[in-house]
């Protein structure tokens, strides 16, 4: 079976800095893939080049067999990739409800028409809409729902920020769902529970994730593989008990040992 | 503030008050009474009595500021957690010296204005305006008086936080009524008129259009009683409407509904001409306020051109209609033409809108005022003059028919009912698509276009649908200005207008409908449109002054407008929000916060 998302030499530069130099990725369905490296390897790039922020300069991105790279970052959203936001970036002064409601965009069709005139379809649609926000909601337990409804976004913690990103990005109905550093910023009890919210990700709502993530518990927990890039490049892939063992990794992210220079 | 750990206070010393705020609303008080004698307000209104013979609408313009700047110089912030201040002689003795520093400022204007001549660059200041400043009493016992006076007001004004708040509400009102009837006597009059209520209006007014002072005290009265009577309904409706099920709650917009189209019947009726006609000039400007209100308060794009729309509209209807349209005529009815005015508005929206749709702010903000006037010029141009007739602009635009029905310019009550039919559809419209799928998408859009767009949003087909969407509703008032005015000019369509209408809408509120009929109705019909006369037309020659005064108070105290959106009023006071928040948070779960920086504990 080919892979979900297939990557191949997948190039992208600013100006004289070659942020990704060639990468080769996959991710095969049902996976839970991280993808770590020191500050600075072209995470967040290889992120935003896969979702349509940045065009690619060379190098293709197959998403379900179908080549995505150039496209706009709507139209690979419908495609079925989800995203959230390093730093996180929900729309602050619209409701949590709102926030999930809004995600459903590209999965809905009512227009202007339809609004304007009231028609059944139209209201049919705004409570499916409403119904399936809520339902994403409670994903997170009791942390998003009933009273916080209504509530503009930037009155959440910062934990629950994080947490409704997610939610917005699940409701996107993603089949893929890229998920950059959930965890930053979590105290270790929030991290736990996220960790195990990620494996239900896969397991209760079929996803296939992929994350970025720094946080080396967690990576081992809910990984099914790992990737690591430095400057741009993957320097490994494979699992995780590999990984800490490997020394081009190692090198990545403590240097050489002393007396070994080149 | 920290209480004092005995027992709590129940006096407080007459001078417990606080200096600075005091020192700078009472500079503030001179300053603005400074400003309204300076303009020439003072002097130019003191031949409209208001309250014969105590009060001529010259001195209300000067004296209602001691009173207003006492009460908010006096005025104690709570804030969560904190006592509630201790009314007191306090107050009266902060509003006082406020008043007494800002009559203290204004003399000295006064006697400065006496001693030297100032005409040359302010021809207002002079001795008309020396002589109403001190009573004409002199310079020198005049400004005794004046600031004497102006201390008593202010004292009023701080006085007004000792009243309990039923009286305080009580008298609120009063004062609100007896200005409103006394001011727009012209409407009361005929609103009397049309109700066969003449001999009333002979007990109101005296023959110069003043309130007699029986009158004075029995609105004042009935005013109080209505306030205090009816006190809290409001809220009392809003609760009832929050808590009532879906089936009870179509029955109350059915009820408002109702009433809507009861007064849109009846209101041309009552009110006569003068005000129809005022009524339909604010009609124009809601059209193209809520097509702007699309366009910024929802997508959040800052088209400062967009009176360039309702241009398009009107030109379209004129060359559709009118016979002497210079090159083309097919003389279409105004009906017939409309559906065409609409898809050319919207071929011009788009028109304008693709190539500014990767423009954001400032830049789109320029660029569009570019358009606005390119479109003006264009219209003016020798070169287009054979199409649109140039400086001459199109004449002879006939007046909107419907069957044997014909809605004439010149009969303002038709224009009325015209005008307002399409005011009721464009607020329908701007409100059904507020809370839809696209509604949100252009929301989203303003709050974060990038995340926007990885959410799945078109975000270049969301801009132009809202180019297109304002572009509509402006050509609606664009072709009924057309078939109101009966000619079109180039020079209709200056960039003023454009900012007039955004004034509207931020004074109003943005994003928020019923800020947009508010600000429609106080800035165009209370004070009137740019070239259009409104209630108070003794303020005509006065109305950009306060237009751009109003709109710096504004931004300042209330940028949110004065009837805001939820969304806009939680933006720009988050801070407010967030101890609510956590309030609320305490109230539903009695302790343990997750709302803000500190996270849930371990």
């Amino acid at each position: 079976m080919a892979p979900m998302l297939e990557i191949t030499g997948l190039e992208k530069g600013f100006g004289g800095l070659q942020a990704l130099g060639g990468v080769d990725f996959h991710v095969d369905e049902g996976e839970v893939v991280s993808v770590i490296g020191p500050n600075g390897a072209g995470k967040t790039t290889f992120f935003n080049t896969i979702t349509g922020f940045h065009t690619p300069d060379r190098g293709s991105i197959r998403f379900e067999g179908e080549d995505i790279g150039g496209l706009s970052p709507s139209q690979i959203t419908k495609r079925g990739i989800g995203r959230t936001f390093q730093n996180v970036r929900l729309f602050p002064n619209m409701t949590v409800l709102e926030n999930v409601m809004v995600a459903q965009h590209s999965r809905t069709s009512s227009g202007a028409w339809a609004a304007i005139l009231a028609t059944k379809g139209q209201r049919q649609e705004e409570e499916e809409i409403e119904e399936r926000a809520k339902n994403v909601l409670g994903f997170f337990g009791s942390r998003l729902v009933g009273y916080r409804f209504d509530q503009p976004a930037f009155v959440l913690s910062y934990a629950n920020r994080r947490r409704l990103e997610i939610a917005r990005a699940m409701a996107t109905q993603p089949r893929l769902l890229l998920l950059d550093e959930p965890t930053a910023g979590m105290n270790p009890r929030e991290t736990r529970e996220l960790t195990s919210l990620i494996g239900q990700l896969r397991s209760e709502r079929g996803f296939t994730v992929v994350l970025i993530e720094h946080d080396m518990n967690v990576v081992r927990d809910v990984s099914d593989r790992v990737v690591v890039l430095d400057h741009g490049v993957q320097i490994f892939a494979g699992d995780y008990e590999d990984m800490i063992r490997d020394e081009d990794v190692m090198e990545a992210y403590l240097g050489r040992p002393a007396g070994e220079g080149r | 503030m920290t209480a004092v750990a005995d027992a709590p206070r129940t006096t407080r010393s007459p001078f417990d008050v606080e200096v600075r705020t005091i020192v700078v609303w009472g500079l503030l008080t001179g300053l603005t009474m400074m400003f309204i004698s300076a303009t020439g307000m003072l002097e130019e209104f003191d031949d409209r009595p208001l309250i014969d013979p105590i009060l001529s609408l010259g001195y209300f313009a000067l004296l209602w500021v001691p009173v207003a700047f006492g009460f908010r110089a006096a005025r104690e912030e709570v804030r969560e957690g904190m006592l509630a201040p201790i009314k007191g002689a306090r107050d009266l003795v902060s509003g006082a010296v406020t008043g007494a520093i800002g009559g203290l400022v204004l003399a000295v204007f006064a006697v400065l204005a006496d001693s030297f001549e100032f005409r040359d660059i302010m021809p207002r200041v002079g001795e008309g305006m020396v002589d109403l400043l001190t009573f004409g009493q002199g310079v020198g016992g005049g400004s005794v008086v004046l600031v004497a006076v102006c201390a008593a007001l202010g004292a009023a004004g701080g006085a007004l936080h000792l009243l309990p708040e039923r009286t305080g509400i009580g008298v609120r009102a009063a004062i609100s009524a007896v200005f409103v009837v006394a001011v727009l006597q012209t409407i009361v009059s005929e609103f009397l008129d049309s109700v066969g209520l003449s001999f009333v209006e002979e007990l109101l007014y005296t023959n110069e259009k003043a309130i007699t002072i029986g009158a004075f005290v029995v609105v004042a009265a009935l005013g109080a009683f209505l306030a205090i009577r009816f006190r809290g309904r409001r809220a009392l409706i809003v609760q009832r409407y929050a808590a009532a099920d879906p089936k009870d709650r179509t029955r109350l917009v059915l009820i408002a509904a109702g009433v809507i189209g009861v007064a849109y019947v009846l209101a041309p009726l009552l009110l006569g001409n003068l005000v129809s006609e005022i009524l339909a000039n604010v009609g124009l400007f809601l059209l193209m306020g809520l097509g702007l209100n699309v366009v910024i308060g929802y997508a959040g794009l800052l088209d400062l051109g967009y009176i360039a729309f309702f241009a398009v509209g009107a030109y379209a209807m004129a060359i559709l209609t009118s016979p002497l349209s210079p090159r083309f005529a097919p003389e279409l009815n105004f009906f017939v033409a409309l559906p065409i005015v609409v898809g050319i508005a919207a071929l011009a929206g788009l028109f304008v809108g693709t190539p500014v749709i990767r423009m954001r702010g400032d830049y789109l903000a320029i660029v569009t005022l570019g358009f606005g006037e390119i479109v003006r010029i264009l219209l003016l141009s020798d070169w287009l003059a054979p199409t649109f007739g140039g400086a001459q602009g199109v004449l002879r635009i006939p007046s909107a028919e419907l069957g044997p029905l014909t809605i004439s310019g010149i009969d303002p009550q038709a224009i009325f009912y015209l005008v307002w039919v399409f005011v009721m559809i464009a607020a329908y419209v701007s409100w059904r698509l507020q809370g839809s799928r696209v509604g949100r998408a252009w929301m989203a859009m303003r709050e974060d276009e990038q995340v926007a767009e990885a959410m799945g949003i078109n975000t270049v087909t969301a801009k132009l649908l809202a180019f297109v969407t304002g572009a509509i509703l402006a050509s609606f008032g664009g072709a009924l200005f057309a078939a109101k005015v009966g000619s079109v000019f180039p020079n209709s369509f200056e960039v003023l207008q454009s900012i007039i209408i955004l004034v509207v809408v931020i004074v109003g509120g943005m994003g928020n409908i019923p800020g947009v009929f508010v600000g429609a109705l106080v800035l165009i019909g209370v004070l009137g449109g740019p070239t259009t006369p409104g209630l108070l037309r003794e303020f005509e020659g006065f109305k950009l002054l306060i237009y751009g005064t109003l709109l710096v108070y504004m931004m300042l105290q209330r940028p949110e407008g004065l009837v805001p959106s939820k969304r806009r009023s939680r933006e720009l006071h988050q801070d407010e929000f967030l101890q609510d928040a956590w309030l609320q948070l305490q109230e539903s779960e009695g302790g343990g916060s997750d709302v803000g920086p500190n996270e849930d504990g371990p």
